[in-house]
């Protein structure tokens, strides 16, 4: 398939997609730094935590030389979100640190996964990219859940916040956060995805992660008031058929949603896998709009305004909108379609040889459970089904895993799932012959196509279109 | 009796009538599933409190305030607080992330889609909202009801939308008709049919 980005994308566009390969270039170039300084390369490329122990260790042999077990707070070798701890040459010979760490834990020294940042002229309106290759098991970490600003992240006292119901009710109502805890509540795992996952690879492979093409995703167990006990609570009026959710941030974020959603499954969370949610997440209050599109998931939430007709906000009618070849656009555009990607073996990862390999990655559709994830390692001619980690749940990613023996010969690797719908995850060619092939193509939102990795002779694991 | 299903629970039931409905149920062995509220909490806002929160506005003109501008005071408005992001010629400023204003117009199935205000945004009441809700950036929810009027129109006169002496407000805003007024379609997805 022979598409010219510039037929596919606006000029903007295009300058975000390379902006944004540059940034994953930085980062890779970060940790192959640390991994050309050290002896560790034989293992699965990228892999920061080895490179990280050595460099902590060279410290913890200057600490032999007398040195306390006073971390170095200031350390700017210390990844986010941890403490850089001297090691000892054997733990088991000497007390560790002392119980002593203020009430709240931090992860290891020796783990280095981060977002990334995309890199915009301001870093108040920006997004951040989760580490998806590293991550195990179904639930993204708090600290390293994809994050979408709009104008930077507000900090907010929960005892001064307020949400407001209002508009097309019988009985508006302002609810303390005290108030919204009284109500019963519920605790449900979902994904949230942002319908500009993938932008950049629709008309040629163009980041080398999974992090990048991928990592505007993530899945959290949320908690809050189902909007519907909120609603019956205010008693909505005849003609009422959207809800304005506005946040509390300087883009005050607006979205128009359907009233049907709200009543269905949309939820008030104030937690976030048992604790409050982060503040980039939301804090104190964010709305959660189960399979659809991220942006829809109004954080810092203060108010919610029934009406008959939608606003028509920046945001659902400038943005979120996705323009087609003939110049036409969808609106409202809110589901995401079922999706799925292989976390490992992915891009820039090297596998140290012939033998097994258990191929694993994440599935997930806004339209209800995933039935089936199937996984072809010669490029689509023939596929076997992964097994599917359990309990599945609708609106919520599912691990897969296939256990695969790799002969040494160059392969190509694809997953595809099926949702409960019956609906299978398309090819990225098949969206854009549906979507648009030549001329504009502005459809930069909502790409759910298969996703392919090369591997070469060598173990080297890269980014490729394959159809 | 009202059930847990009827989505138009009634709102004028006081706090009294639900605690005795709740506890009603309770007497009556209705397990705790079955208290389907209402619970009462939360305070009624005072109409002031509503008004002041209501600046999401509607595009046939609801919640409009009064207050009204021209381009030809927008301009001034403009030039300071606006330029140094969205440029002097309303095209933007790529150093800023300022996006582009003004152009674009009929090229949104040309091959390459310039999107602005003038080639793409459907509604006039959206440029109210967005700039007195955001703008400016550096200084968001600063500028007086007149003043964002005023750079409204500034903004679709130099679209070539409406005419610099225009007055814009809260009845003429709403019937400003944008050139991509019936550029958008629903959404027909799953647009790629594969099931089995």
């Amino acid at each position: 398939m022979l598409i010219k980005e510039d037929q596919i994308y606006d000029e903007d566009t295009l300058r975000q997609i390379d902006e944004m390969a540059a940034a994953e270039q930085r980062h890779l170039a970060a940790l192959k730094e640390d991994l050309e300084a050290c002896d560790c390369k034989e293992g699965m490329f990228p892999n920061p935590t080895k490179a990280m122990g050595r460099r902590s260790f060279l410290t913890g042999g200057a600490m032999l030389a007398g040195a306390t077990l006073v971390p170095r707070l200031s350390s700017a070798a210390a990844p986010a979100g941890a403490f850089e701890f001297p090691v000892p040459p054997d733990p088991t010979k000497m007390q560790g640190r002392p119980i002593d760490d203020g009430g709240y834990g931090s992860r290891s020294q020796f783990e280095t996964e981060a977002r990334w940042r995309y890199p915009t002229a301001t870093k108040l309106s920006s997004w951040t990219m989760s580490p998806l290759a590293s991550q195990v098991g179904n639930i993204t970490p708090s600290g390293l859940h994809f994050e979408r600003h709009h104008g930077g992240i507000p900090t907010i006292d929960p005892r001064r916040h307020a949400l407001y119901v209002h508009g097309m009710v019988g009985k508006p109502l302002k609810l303390t956060m005290d108030d919204l805890k009284r109500f019963p509540s519920v605790t449900r795992k979902h994904f949230i995805e942002c319908s500009g996952n993938g932008l950049t690879e629709w008309a040629k492979p163009k980041l080398k992660t999974v992090q990048g093409t991928h990592g505007l995703v993530s899945t959290s167990e949320w908690t809050g008031v189902p909007l519907s006990t909120i609603l019956r609570e205010v008693g909505v009026d005849d003609g009422a058929a959207w809800i304005l959710a506005e946040g509390s941030d300087a883009a005050v974020m607006t979205r128009s949603i359907p009233l049907d959603k709200c009543w269905d499954d949309a939820l008030l969370a104030y937690g976030q896998n048992g604790e409050a949610i982060r503040p980039e997440q939301g804090y104190p209050l964010r709305l959660v709009a189960p399979g659809f599109e991220g942006n829809t998931h109004i954080k810092w939430l203060r108010r919610l305004e029934i009406s008959d007709i939608p606003f028509q906000t920046r945001e659902e009618t400038s943005k979120y909108t996705d323009l087609l070849g003939d110049g036409k656009a969808r609106q409202f555009s809110f589901t995401m379609d079922a999706k799925s990607v292989i976390t490992y073996p992915s891009g820039e990862m090297k596998i140290p040889g012939p033998g097994f390999y258990e191929i694993t990655g994440l599935a997930w559709s806004g339209r209800g459970r995933i039935r089936r994830v199937e996984i072809t390692t010669d490029g689509g001619q023939t596929w076997h089904n992964a097994s599917l980690e359990g309990p599945i749940q609708s609106i919520c990613t599912t691990r897969f895993r296939y256990g695969w023996i790799w002969d040494g010969n160059p392969a190509i690797l694809q997953s595809r799932c099926q949702d409960e719908t019956g609906y299978v995850q398309p090819t990225i060619k098949q969206l854009v012959d549906v979507r648009g092939m030549s001329g504009t193509f502005g459809s930069i939102y909502h790409l759910n196509g298969i996703q392919s990795w090369a591997i070469a002779a060598n173990g080297e694991v890269s980014n490729v279109h394959h159809y | 009796m009202f059930t847990t299903t009827d989505k138009r629970w009634p709102a004028t039931r006081t706090m009294n009538t639900t605690a005795a409905l709740i506890v009603g149920l309770y007497l009556g062995g209705a397990s705790a599933e079955d208290v389907g509220g209402p619970y009462g909490f939360g305070a009624a806002p005072s109409e002031a409190e509503l008004e002041a929160v209501t600046i999401a506005i509607l595009p046939d003109g609801r919640h409009l305030p009064a207050g009204e501008g021209t381009a030809q005071t927008g301009k001034a408005v403009f030039e300071t607080k606006c330029l140094a992001c969205h440029g002097a010629d309303l095209k933007g400023v790529k150093e800023t992330g300022g996006a582009a204003l003004v152009g674009g117009r009929g090229t949104l199935a040309s091959g390459a889609a310039v999107k602005t205000v003038e080639s793409y945004w459907p509604y006039a009441t959206t440029v109210f909202d967005y700039v007195r809700r955001a703008m400016p950036f550096d200084a968001p929810g600063s500028l007086s009801n007149d003043e964002v009027y005023a750079l409204v129109a500034y903004v679709l006169a130099q679209g070539g939308i409406i005419e610099e002496t225009d007055v814009i407000n809260a009845d003429s805003l709403a019937k400003v008709k944008m050139p991509n007024r019936d550029g958008f379609i629903p959404d027909p997805r799953p647009d790629v049919r594969n099931y089995n």
